[in-house]
């Protein structure tokens, strides 16, 4: 199935067909939509995805995710990314949306202790997982080492990319408790900071793993 | 009453008005009295920013949450042939559709034609693909080059695509070049650069009866609210923008913007909220942008060090916006200029205040100048520097930022000499800045019988650090610490508030929140003081204590002088007054470099910020802000670069893979030298360490290989290009 962005229609007028861009809603939609539905949908609510033809998958069924802890049940398409579902549907607005498109890192979440990009991840696909956001490891009163270094460090500014990093350090320390400066460097190689705060989160990072052996 | 001059901002940009001055000058304490001003004082907010309790316009959810859309062309230049909306009204879910005009001329890619609101962002889309737009096509104009051929289309309707000549001449041109020593001669261009504020621009819009509530990504609650007000017809006191925290605006986020109206023409049609955020695409396209420069420079000097003759001839484009103005010669004194500028309209999204708007340009372009004429010259380019530039601050981090790059060991006597495919180089670049501040904000401190504090101000932070810098001089005022303060901002009902561009935030915004704490103190002082035997005269304020000023052990904890208010408590206000902020910042970087000349990679290594921002009020935020400046201006000069399609118009970048900005693996080593100068009062520091970072970097490049790229972004191909360009002349 194509879909494509109403804006993105090529110009009929000159006769050319310029390469489509891939828009990920269409991409997923076209290959990763169905075969999500197929793999992880109990619910017989989309069947017509089976069978589908050109026309727009709207199917709602309700799913359970357990987030931070808690099992919350979601209604969701099949298309709906993981990061829709925890930031429109279950109000869990730690992870950002900005690029929407996994280029970014602001909406890192881990998913079995795994750094995953919420935005790239279908909803459906993240039932049975253990999923964390920046609200699952600390709040402001009882904060992660990782949180309260990122604080002291004044490792942000807009915040925008916050949950992101704050997310990927965490990732990084859980399986690597000794990083170098380098392997901070290269863990937070996917998250984009506009404000330009890397060297403090640089610094943040190094602390919190001094913290985290600490027993801090 | 007097009248004095003081620089103010408007949608973006500061402008100098004179105003009566109010009463009363103010003073800060002198440094060894300071307590908490000039220390590091982590973000107030930075608990709730790492926890994801913070709360974005993004993140606004609402009961009935409706999601806006907006349809955008998806062509340079075309006029709107037909428009039905009629199946994506009939998708359930749908609950409002706007056309904004059925006969539209788009001028760019991204020009707004429609919008809608939905249940979901999802079937918001599907509504989206669902509108049947039929255009005819116009012929459209996307370089400068294409917009000035003889007979070329216009990129607007009515108006020529080179507008009026801007002109200025000092001296004698002609003469000093004739007498010159040497003179230069080069053509350089500089790209256009996108904001990518990672909040997208947006807003969320809620109408309960006439009165509109609105979550704004904004630089201005205040602008936002006037503007909505004035087109729905309301009283401010029925519209009210909120802004408790915003993920970056650099000069783009002004006013509600087409979006901010359409949300709430879409939420009243609807009757539900509705959140309409752009997206990635959009931002890149449609809400501003660095304009483009392309300029031809021939200066000319002494032997003896004097640079006596610049003349330049530019165009720059700003899209089918203005605004492409930039300084020139800038931070140098040169007694004989010829400059003449042009403005050029092509189709593309219009430009928008960027963050020290025509600075970093016009530093690159000029530094690049002052490099090649020095060599030519056979001077020093440091040397060359001192002797041409007139500010007295910068002479000094000259000496500062030169000791600590190397200038003298580092680097390349001869350019592109050292040895080897990877070779090292060494450069600088300056700039200038304004600031300034003036009476534009009103804060309130508010002390209960508890002791609890609150500090009110309708402003916003925009990342910059606005809200701790507040309750760092109220605390310093009310001899208290800044998080035992809570600071309360980014809502128009806190009271008027200031725009915040231009650097001019924190020269508003210190002044009356010094004011209004000291006011409120006072007050506290007239209630504890008759206890004490003594009058509000007698006291001062500090670690937490109220105390007789002569005799410090007679007083009491600050709880204690609270618990004597009554239930009301005190409720001071505080506006701007003179004496306490002034303006002009002056900052030198210095950056090495690594060039693979095999690759053409250009591998930033260090970069030296030295810069003055008058009295520091938060060392730990400011020091952040320069970070982020280099960074950005790194990112400037090597990575980001909006492209466009020749043919079609439109941009084959639209994202954050192929628009780079800057990430982790380019981060050099970041040296950040800041002056102290705290008689100078607060000045502001958001703007200037972007601007000279760019300058710097190209001048490295230039020492590392001995060849001048001369054009931004300096990529490999244009590094490699460059290296065969010279080995073909060798």
């Amino acid at each position: 199935m194509e879909k494509r962005d109403a804006d993105d229609r090529p110009p009929r007028e000159n006769g050319r067909r310029p390469r489509r861009p891939i828009s990920r809603r269409g991409f997923l939609a076209g290959i990763g939509g169905a075969a999500a539905v197929a793999g992880a949908l109990t619910s017989g609510s989309c069947s017509r995805a089976a069978d589908a033809g050109p026309k727009p998958l709207s199917g709602e069924t309700q799913i359970t995710l357990r987030v931070n802890g808690e099992d919350r049940k979601v209604t969701v398409e099949p298309r709906t990314t993981l990061l829709d579902a925890l930031r429109d549907r279950l109000d869990v607005t730690g992870p950002k949306k900005v690029c929407d498109r996994g280029e970014c890192g602001a909406c890192t979440v881990l998913m079995d202790g795994q750094p995953v990009y919420a935005c790239l991840t279908l909803a459906v696909d993240a039932q049975g997982k253990q999923i964390t956001t920046v609200e699952g490891i600390g709040t402001p009163d009882k904060m992660h080492p990782v949180q309260q270094a990122f604080v002291e460090h004044d490792a942000l500014m807009c915040g925008f990319c916050t949950p992101g990093f704050v997310m990927s350090v965490k990732a990084l320390l859980d399986r690597n408790p000794n990083p170098s400066p380098d392997n901070v460097r290269h863990a937070l190689a996917g998250n984009i900071c506009r404000c330009g705060t890397y060297p403090r989160v640089f610094e943040a990072a190094l602390d919190a793993a001094k913290r985290v052996k600490g027993g801090a | 009453m007097a009248k004095i001059k003081v620089t103010i901002n408007e949608g973006g940009f500061e402008r100098e008005v004179e105003i009566e001055a109010p009463e009363g000058t103010g003073s800060w304490p002198k440094p060894d009295q300071m307590h908490v001003l000039g220390k590091r004082t982590t973000r107030l907010e930075a608990p709730d920013k790492v926890t994801g309790r913070a709360r974005y316009t993004y993140d606004v959810n609402l009961p009935g949450l409706l999601y806006g859309k907006i349809i955008r062309s998806p062509h340079a230049h075309a006029r709107i042939a037909k428009i039905d909306v009629t199946k994506a009204k009939a998708l359930p879910g749908v609950k409002a559709v706007i056309v904004i005009d059925p006969n539209k001329e788009v001028t760019y890619q991204g020009d707004e034609i429609a919008a809608l609101a939905a249940v979901s962002s999802d079937v918001a889309e599907d509504a989206a693909r669902l509108i049947d737009i039929q255009y005819d096509l116009l012929p459209h104009v996307a370089s400068i080059d294409d917009a000035r051929k003889p007979g070329a289309p216009r990129a607007i309707p009515n108006r020529d695509n080179v507008g009026r000549e801007e002109r200025s001449e000092t001296g004698d041109v002609n003469s000093a070049f004739a007498a010159a020593d040497a003179a230069i001669d080069a053509n350089y261009s500089t790209q256009v650069q996108t904001h990518v504020c990672l909040e997208t621009h947006g807003v969320v819009c809620k109408w309960d009866g006439d009165e509109l509530t609105v979550w704004a990504s904004t630089q201005g609650v205040q602008g936002v609210r006037d503007e909505l007000a004035r087109e729905f017809g309301l009283p401010a006191s029925k519209v009210h923008a909120i802004t408790e925290h915003m993920g970056g605006g650099f000069g783009s986020k002004f006013g509600a913007g087409v979006e901010g109206s359409i949300c709430a023409r879409l939420a009243k049609d609807a009757k539900a909220p509705v959140k309409l955020m752009l997206d990635r695409k959009e931002e890149h396209l449609a809400v501003g942008n660095r304009p483009s420069i392309q300029i031809h420079m021939k200066a000319a000097g002494k032997k003896t060090g004097e640079l006596t003759a610049l003349e330049t001839d530019s165009y720059a484009t700003g899209g089918v916006g203005g605004g492409a103005g930039y300084p020139m010669p800038y931070v140098y004194s040169c007694p004989n200029t010829r400059i003449a500028k042009r403005e050029v309209f092509i189709n593309a999204g219009a430009a928008r205040a960027f963050r020290a708007p025509g600075c970093p340009p016009a530093a690159y372009l000029m530094e690049s100048t002052m490099d090649d004429l020095a060599e030519k010259l056979g001077v020093d380019p440091l040397e060359f520097r001192r002797k041409n530039d007139p500010n007295q601050t910068r002479q000094k981090q000259y000496d500062m930022g030169a000791e600590r790059i190397g200038w003298a060991t580092r680097r390349n006597k001869v350019p592109g000499s050292a040895p080897g495919p990877v070779k090292r180089g060494i450069g600088m670049g300056s700039g200038a800045w304004g600031g300034g501040g003036g009476p534009a904000d009103i804060v309130t401190t508010r002390i209960h019988r508890d002791g609890s504090v609150e500090v009110l101000c309708g402003v916003q932070d925009l990342g910059t650090g606005t809200r701790t810098a507040i309750g760092v001089v109220a605390a310093e005022e009310l001899g208290l610490q800044p998080h035992e303060l809570k600071v309360a901002i980014g809502h128009t009902d806190y009271g008027p508030s200031n725009g915040s561009g231009g650097s001019v935030t924190i020269g508003s915004v210190s002044p009356a929140a010094k004011t209004s704490a000291a006011n409120a103190k006072m007050q506290l002082f007239q209630k504890v003081a008759p206890s004490l035997g003594v009058t509000a005269n007698d006291l001062s304020a500090q670690n937490g204590r109220v105390f007789v000023t002569k005799d410090p052990a007679k007083g009491m904890s600050w709880k204690d002088a609270c618990a004597k208010l009554d239930a009301a408590g005190i409720s001071a206000q505080g506006s701007w007054i003179p004496g306490l902020n002034s303006s002009g910042t002056a900052g030198t970087q210095f950056a090495e470099v690594e060039v693979d000349t095999e690759t053409g990679r250009v591998r930033p290594l260090r970069v030296v910020a030295v810069h003055d921002c008058g009295l520091v009020v938060n060392r730990l935020t400011a020091e952040s802000q320069i970070y982020g400046g280099v960074l950005m201006g790194l990112s400037f000069a090597l990575l980001e670069d909006r492209i466009l399609d020749g043919p079609t118009g439109r941009m084959v970048n639209p994202n954050m893979e192929d628009y780079k900005v800057v990430g982790c693996l380019e981060v050099p080593q970041i040296d950040v030298i800041l002056m102290d100068m705290p008689e100078r009062g607060v000045i502001g520091l958001g703007e200037p360490p972007v601007i000279p970072t760019a300058a710097a970097i190209a001048n490295a490049v230039y020492n590392a290989i001995g060849v001048r790229v001369r054009d931004l972004p300096i990529t490999p191909d244009k590094v490699l290009t460059a290296l065969s360009a010279k080995a073909k002349e060798a």
